[in-house]
């Protein structure tokens, strides 16, 4: 995938395509959208995120032409669009509804915005026909939208927002009216699509599997604002506040006071830690780096890192200041690629546990939760572990493991190839845990009431602070 | 299946026959001989015929067609505008007037309708004829367009709108390549419905109307007000035939239209 | 720019040949009238400036609403107005409801046919529909002697030329705005609340009362008062079906312009109908407003 060598927001040469500077946007007394600044890039696939009234519709919107923003600057190749008219723009939209004109067929609905350019008559019909190919609609020009299906009609909106060749594409919930199994087909044709024609894709969604699929960043929107602008897979592992884990996927929120690990835990991993061995492995190498780097242990480079922090960062600004969170280091078992449930807790002995971090106390009575890759600067704040239920192993005996709860199962979701398991810990909070379900239905050992014991890794959960 | 119980079924018998028995005997008493209403005389068209040489109702009825026709024609236009208006152009200084103007002459009697426009055309020394009938129609008329227009636009997804500027129209395109061609059904209906409200009006026309502009109302009027008169019951078995042929071709089309496109969207979902 | 000419033109259309002509209306009625042409005055003269302005509006008075109050004929026209319409509503309510529910529960395939049967008379001319009447209610007409072909009375009744015609004569022309707005709420209805009622117990009787009638509701109410409110100023049904003693507002009103030629008090006349159709109108906009926001 491109996903590892495309990432412009990391090339600080790299110049916007789209650049929202405060943007803010009022109506009447609602603000929609509160003094946003972002960039996207050329060739970007970019996901708005967020529940509904978020401001993500507004955003694009306003990109579209249809609201003005009442301060700030919207820059499409550093030229303010702001109060350009929607026909004006090099910026096409493809509809929620799809809003094909029904009184027009399948071409004449493609032509209508290369006949409004006053094309050439066998400009206009090559190009459709090049978009009818694209969309595989060939054999449908000639009908009107109400006598296609509802995927047809999806691809036809795309072809018609595609035909002028924009330099952005706004794509507004447009798997929304497909069923769950179309929608998924037709998430990679737009990806292929994407890729074929090189144009920058902007789509708002509100559902965050989407999302993560199509998307080379997404933006997770609350309340008019930006929270937090990642790739997927940093968005899911390293959320930056507990809005984005919680909105993003499944999430388990254990809440308690920070406190900084003794020192020695860090001294007894002389051995060579297993964040080295990962540049290799995973995509995210320069990330797992960094986040160690920053926490303990002797930097790589302490003098480039200062230049950076110092003296680079304030010269580049914007782009820089808001560094982009950095996927969490794996941990032993996670490298080891274990199935938790089969074997859960693994062979995690007390010294595999990387140094440094935070110990979470979360009940009185129970022993801390270990988190060593914690940011020491919450010591004795609130703050949540945000763990995710498929982090978490569960087994009917105590396992040897850095984190172990004792619980019981109350509730068991079996979904075919996984089974959730809601586990009541101590302090009646309750946990879901996720596992496999590599053995048969009637073999499976663990059932209601049973007492059982969670296990995850010292670093499989995220600390942020308690909002 | 379900079926006509025995009260519905008494129940729509009965009230069809209110609403159209006296229709049928206005029709079948047309075809009589006599002139009297009271006694069958034998089946007979001489009271067609004598219609159709009385030329006073042959000029009444150029009239209020002529009338109809122009009324009717602007009256769309501008509803259309002030339909547009009232859904599309947002706020503006003095829009509940301009609403309350639109709705108004819906519930206000047609006695005064006519009595304030005769008042203002004598007012302004417009002299009384065709052309004040026209306007006192388009003006009553409008607010029906555009009660019938509006309410098709307010349905109307205005994605649609959006997406044509989004591909490079300009609103005036926008609007005659797009909404126009949707609203259309809309548009038609009530031009058709200010085209009765033309033909049919007696009051407003009588107020308003001068030396050589009686329209067939009020010639009917001047007629019936002395009793049944069989020309008059020639003549309405002629609007009234019309008006059914109108109407019942007109659901046939439509529902022929609903059929087809019910089956295309089948069709479509089939081969998906 | 576009937008302005869009508003500018329905919008000074409707100024100048509707509010124009109403505000006429009301300065009217606060002239006198005069043998002259036209036959009132103060009349405005501008050419005498200021003074003229002023003496105008010093000729202004309430005179011909005093006179309206004064005079029996008018208040009692008023009021026979109002209680014709409200009968006639009620009539109308009374033939229509059953008409509505029997369309609204008919075999789905005849409900379209049902309702262009309602609407067709509609379309035709209201004229034609109010003359037909005359042939069938006068006393040599197809009523009386059918009933006394069949021996139920000897001597033909006096229908035509009374109230009763009149109230025949509402309920038949205004039966649509009746039937199609309990219709539309009929239909809407979910029929399984009846089989729910039902099935908790109560009768078939106490479920239309209990259940259909209250959900059919804004139905009725927006029915009455499309009926009720034209009715009131009505001229044609009661000059054509009514008699000498028939007292309507909108008959008068004509009487005083054509007959009499009184334009002042004709142009009062229609100032006070206006304010008495002003409550109605209101109320329904009102009973309108909280349908469509219960409705939400």
């Amino acid at each position: 995938m491109a996903e590892s060598d495309f990432a412009p927001w990391n090339d600080p040469e790299a110049k916007p395509l789209i650049q929202f500077k405060g943007v803010t946007k009022r109506f009447g007394d609602f603000t929609a959208i509160d003094d946003l600044t972002q960039d996207i890039y050329e060739r970007e696939f970019f996901a708005l995120l967020g529940p509904s009234g978020c401001g993500k519709t507004t955003l694009m919107r306003m990109l579209a032409g249809f609201e003005e923003p009442t301060e700030g600057q919207i820059l499409l190749n550093g030229v303010d669009i702001g109060h350009v008219p929607p026909n004006k723009r090099a910026v096409n939209m493809m509809f929620q509804s799809y809003a094909l004109f029904p009184h027009l067929s399948v071409y004449d609905n493609i032509a209508f915005g290369l006949r409004r350019e006053k094309k050439p008559k066998d400009e206009v019909h090559a190009r459709v026909k090049e978009m009818l190919r694209l969309t595989r609609l060939e054999r449908f020009a000639q009908r009107k939208p109400h006598q296609i299906s509802g995927g047809q009609r999806q691809r036809v909106a795309l072809a018609r927002s595609l035909a002028k060749a924009p330099k952005l594409l706004l794509l507004d919930e447009p798997l929304g009216a497909l069923d769950k199994k179309l929608r998924e087909e037709t998430q990679f044709e737009l990806m292929d699509i994407q890729e074929k024609t090189g144009t920058t894709f902007i789509i708002v969604t509100h559902d965050q599997e989407e999302a993560m699929t199509v998307a080379s960043r997404v933006a997770v929107m609350d309340e008019g604002r930006i929270v937090q602008v990642a790739t997927p897979d940093v968005i899911y592992e390293a959320p930056n506040s507990v809005y984005v884990a919680d909105f993003i996927g499944d999430v388990n929120l254990i809440r308690g006071t920070a406190r900084l690990r003794p020192a020695q835990a860090a001294t007894e991993a002389a051995a060579p830690p297993p964040e080295q061995a990962s540049p290799e492995t995973t995509p995210a190498a320069p990330v797992a780096k960094e986040a160690a780097a920053k926490t303990d242990g002797p930097q790589p480079n302490p003098l480039g890192r200062a230049l950076h922090d110092r003296i680079l960062s304030p010269i580049f600004g914007t782009w820089l200041e808001e560094e982009p969170r950095r996927l969490p280091p794996p941990s032993a078992a996670e490298t080891a690629k274990t199935p938790a449930a089969e074997t859960p807790a693994t062979p995690a002995h007390p010294q595999d546990i990387p140094p440094g971090g935070l110990e979470i106390d979360w009940s009185e009575g129970q022993p801390a939760l270990l988190a060593a890759n914690g940011d020491p600067a919450l010591d004795g704040e609130k703050v949540v572990l945000a763990l995710r239920p498929e982090k978490l192993g569960i087994a009917k005996t105590r396992p040897d493991a850095p984190n172990t709860l004792k619980g019981k199962v109350i509730d068991i979701a079996y979904l075919g190839n996984i089974s959730t398991y809601h586990v009541e810990i101590e302090g009646g909070v309750m946990v879901k845990a996720q596992a496999a379900n590599t053995r048969r239905i009637s073999r499976r050992d663990i059932t209601w009431e049973d007492e059982v014991w969670l296990s995850f890794t010292a670093t499989a959960g995220v600390i942020l602070k308690d909002e | 299946m379900r079926r006509f119980s025995w009260f519905n079924a008494t129940s729509l018998t009965l009230g069809f026959a209110f609403l159209y028995l006296p229709m049928i005997l206005l029709v079948v008493y047309s075809f009589n001989e006599s002139r009297l209403v009271t006694v069958w005389a034998g089946f007979s068209t001489k009271w067609y015929g004598e219609l159709l040489q009385n030329e006073e109702f042959l000029d009444a009825a150029w009239v209020t067609l002529k009338v109809a026709f122009f009324s009717s024609t602007i009256a769309t236009v501008l509803g259309t505008m002030a339909a547009y208006v009232m859904i599309r152009a947002g706020r503006f200084p003095g829009r509940t007037l301009f609403s309350g103007m639109i709705y108004a002459p819906l519930v206000m009697p047609e006695v005064i309708t006519g009595l304030s426009l005769l008042l203002l055309f004598i007012g302004i020394g417009l002299d009384r004829g065709v052309l004040t009938v026209v306007l006192a129609h388009t003006t009553f008329s409008m607010c029906y367009v555009s009660v019938v227009v509006s309410s098709r636009l307010s349905t109307f997804d205005q994605a649609l709108e959006e997406a044509a500027l989004d591909l490079g129209a300009s609103p005036f395109e926008s609007f005659t390549l797009i909404t126009l061609p949707i609203i259309a059904p809309a548009v038609i209906s009530g031009w058709l419905l200010a085209f009765t409200l033309s033909l049919d009006d007696l009051v407003i026309a009588s107020f308003t109307t001068g030396p050589g502009a009686t329209t067939l109302p009020i010639k009917v009027f001047s007629a019936v007000r002395l009793g049944v008169s069989p020309e008059i019951n020639a003549l309405s078995t002629l609007l009234i035939s019309i008006v059914t042929v109108g109407v019942i071709t007109a659901s046939l089309v439509s529902k022929r239209a609903a059929v087809q496109r019910r089956r295309e969207e089948q069709a479509a979902q089939r081969t998906a | 720019m576009r937008r302005a000419v869009l508003i500018a033109v329905p919008y000074l259309w409707l100024l100048a040949l509707f509010l124009v002509p109403f505000i006429i209306v009301l300065k009217i009625s606060l002239s006198d009238i005069a043998l002259a042409r036209p036959p009132y005055t103060p009349q405005l003269d501008l050419n005498e400036g200021w003074a003229g302005i002023r003496a105008f509006f010093a000729g202004l008075d309430f005179e011909n609403f005093t006179f309206l109050s004064t005079d029996d004929l008018y208040w009692k026209a008023y009021l026979s107005s109002v209680r014709i319409a409200g009968i006639a509503t009620l009539c109308t309510l009374l033939v229509g409801y059953p008409i509505a529910y029997g369309m609204a529960r008919a075999p789905q395939e005849w409900r379209p046919t049902l309702l262009m049967l309602v609407i067709l008379p509609f379309w035709t001319s209201f004229l034609i529909r109010v003359y037909s009447w005359i042939g069938i209610l006068s006393s040599e007409g197809v009523l009386n002697q059918f009933l006394m072909g069949i021996g139920l009375i000897g001597e033909p009744l006096t229908i035509l030329n009374t109230n009763t015609a009149v109230y025949i004569g509402i309920v038949y022309t205004y039966l649509p705005f009746m039937i199609l707005p309990i219709y539309s709420a009929l239909e809407k209805m979910d029929e399984s609340l009846l089989e729910a009622a039902e099935d908790l117990g109560s009768s078939r009787f106490s479920a239309f009362w209990l259940v259909t009638i209250p959900l059919s509701r804004n139905g009725i109410v927006a029915g009455c008062f499309l009926v009720f409110i034209p009715s009131i100023g009505e001229f044609v049904i009661p000059s054509l079906l009514g008699g000498s003693d028939t007292l309507m507002i909108g008959k008068v009103l004509w009487e005083e312009f054509f007959s009499n030629r009184d334009w002042p008090v004709a142009s009062a006349v229609a100032v006070v109908l206006l304010l008495i159709l002003i409550i109605p109108i209101v109320l329904f906009q009102r009973s309108e407003e909280n349908a469509r926001e219960a409705g939400r």
